[in-house]
């Protein structure tokens, strides 16, 4: 059926037509956004010290210097973020859960549940960070890990464990409770309900606000550095203090943009996916 | 105004590789009720959505008032202000209250002033029995009242044409009665309908032309009387056998 079908004259004529429509719209989008690029290029680059900010910023030769050292730092910014993201992500939805149990016998558990978010919500990062990666091996207890970095990830999990829980239990709450009636309906535990009906659709519609925290999770793998571990702000702080230029402090600023984009895009088709199978049409 | 209120022409649209409308024509003049029947998936609402422009048709011609409103440089926006629509699934605001569902259109896009919304909203509420849930939100609502709530927001605008998609599905049959009259006096006070519906009772009465879709092609078109008593197609025969209750 669908073989035989030629486009009628009229349609042919509205594809041009729309075609022309988004020729126009592409030309207005390019021409803006050069005359809006091009004209804040050229009033940054004429202030009257430009020359000196770029000598001090943006300087090839030291940019090339410092490369290597802050590459070498910013795996260890990697590494952090690659490890605490799955388990911060654990911890939270296991936080988040925790908070919507009803039974009676869980309450110790709802309690401690949010009294973790609380106080690990109101600790500055920075803090936590410094008390546990100078704290924990000063303890000088048997059996733990003595690595800094390792306590200076156990903060950072502890600290965005607080704030991604309650991204999850936003999403959870924001389920509308006829899905959990008709999942009573059909005879599912409460447990159940939550594993297959209310938290699929809840971490569907929170992966904006994640991101948006894995994001800040990874420029705030950046605050080891305040905890003396050797990562790629420490680096580049490090060559600046000797060679009295701040390049590289850009090198690393770039560095965390490119590391970022990616998750972006990625999480963007995610959800462009899942809108195109499970809101079509939308009725 | 003289001509024909919608002229749908040879409208052909597909999801992918699914041709759900193949080669629709229809036309509707002014205080028509024309009644889409046909069995479940044969494209009634998706029709309905496309008259709407909230679907892109992939051939054919839609023209509203006289004039072309399937081409591209529309301003979909004034044609679906002039457009009332009421969906299968209400699609009531959940987060607005029922005079604020009411009232957000006329407002928003017509300009109307609050007490002037709000006075009209009241008063077809109250109308269609909604009077005690003016300030609930719809969720409270049972699914014949948020059903009728839906039909007074998409009558709040003063449409010329009402698109209604299985308005009566949710409702008992004493409500069927209700809403039937009310249709049946808004086709009297020269309001133009297109409305889907599984009930061939409510065709039967209100409708002015029954259209039967099969397969997203309109099988057959005609008056109430003819396509009931006497249809042509023998699909058309078999689909009213299953659905009318013998005689
Ligand atoms: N967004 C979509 N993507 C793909 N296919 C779709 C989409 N929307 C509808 N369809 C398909 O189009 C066909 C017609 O659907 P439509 O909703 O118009 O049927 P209907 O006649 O209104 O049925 P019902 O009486 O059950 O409401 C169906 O087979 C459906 O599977
Ligand atoms: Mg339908």
């Amino acid at each position: 059926m669908a073989a035989t079908w030629t486009p009628s004259e009229r349609e042919l004529e509205r594809r041009r037509l729309r075609q022309r429509l988004r020729r126009r719209d592409l030309v207005v989008a390019t021409t803006v956004t050069l005359v809006v690029f091009v004209g804040l290029g050229l009033g940054i680059t004429s202030t009257p010290g430009w020359d000196a900010v770029q000598e001090l910023f943006f300087n090839g030769f030291h940019a090339r210097e410092s490369f290597d050292a802050v590459l070498e730092g910013f795996w260890v910014n990697v590494k952090l973020f690659m490890i605490c993201e799955p388990v911060i992500l654990a911890l939270a939805l296991a936080v988040a859960l925790a908070r919507q149990a009803r039974a009676a016998w869980l309450v110790p558990l709802r309690i401690v549940a949010v009294l973790y978010t609380d106080v690990f919500r109101g600790i500055p990062t920075i803090l936590l960070v410094i008390l546990l990666a100078f704290g924990m091996p000063a303890l000088g207890l048997q059996g733990i890990p003595i690595s800094a970095t390792f306590w200076a990830g156990v903060a950072l999990v502890l600290s965005y464990g607080a704030y991604v829980a309650e991204v999850f239990r936003s999403g959870i709450e924001s389920i509308h409770p006829s899905q959990l009636a008709s999942a009573d309906a059909l005879g599912l535990s409460r447990a159940q309900a939550m594993r297959h009906v209310v938290v699929p659709q809840a971490v569907r519609r929170v992966v904006p606000p994640l991101l948006n925290d894995f994001v800040s999770l990874q420029k705030d793998t950046a605050l080891v550095a305040s905890a003396g571990i050797l990562d790629a702000v420490f680096a580049a702080r490090n060559y600046g203090n000797f060679n009295f230029n701040y390049t590289p402090l850009v090198v690393v600023a770039c560095f965390f943009v490119v590391m970022t984009v990616p998750l972006a895009r990625l999480t963007d088709w995610l959800q462009r996916r899942y809108v195109e199978r499970e809101r079509a049409g939308a009725r | 105004m003289t001509g024909p209120v919608l002229e749908v022409d040879a409208v052909r649209k597909s999801y992918g590789e699914r041709l759900v409308l193949d080669d629709v024509s229809l036309r509707v003049d002014e205080g028509d009720v024309i009644c889409l029947i046909g069995s479940s998936g044969s494209g009634k609402s998706t029709l309905l959505r496309c008259l709407n422009l909230l679907e892109p048709i992939d051939d054919g011609e839609i023209r509203f008032e006289g004039s072309e409103i399937s081409d591209p440089r529309v301003d979909a926006r004034a044609v679906r202000s002039r457009i009332g629509m009421v969906f299968q699934a209400y699609n009531l605001f959940p987060h607005l209250s029922v005079l604020d569902n009411c009232t957000l259109a006329p407002r928003k896009v017509h300009g109307l002033s609050r007490t002037a919304a709000e006075a009209r909203a009241r008063d077809l509420l109250g109308q269609f029995g909604l009077g005690d849930h003016v300030d609930q939100h719809p969720d409270r609502l049972s699914g014949g009242q948020q059903q009728r709530a839906a039909l007074v927001r998409a009558l709040c605008t003063e449409p010329r044409l009402l698109l209604l998609d299985e308005i009566t599905a949710a409702l008992d049959p004493e409500l069927v009665g209700d809403v039937l009259d009310i249709v049946r006096s808004l086709a009297e006070t020269g309001t133009t309908m297109v409305l889907a519906t599984h009930e061939m009772s409510f065709a039967r009465d209100v409708a002015t032309q029954v259209c039967f879709l099969h397969e997203g092609r309109i099988l057959e078109q005609g008056p109430p009387a003819e396509i009931f008593t006497d249809p042509r197609e023998e699909r058309t025969r078999a689909f009213l056998r299953r659905v009318l209750p013998p005689a």
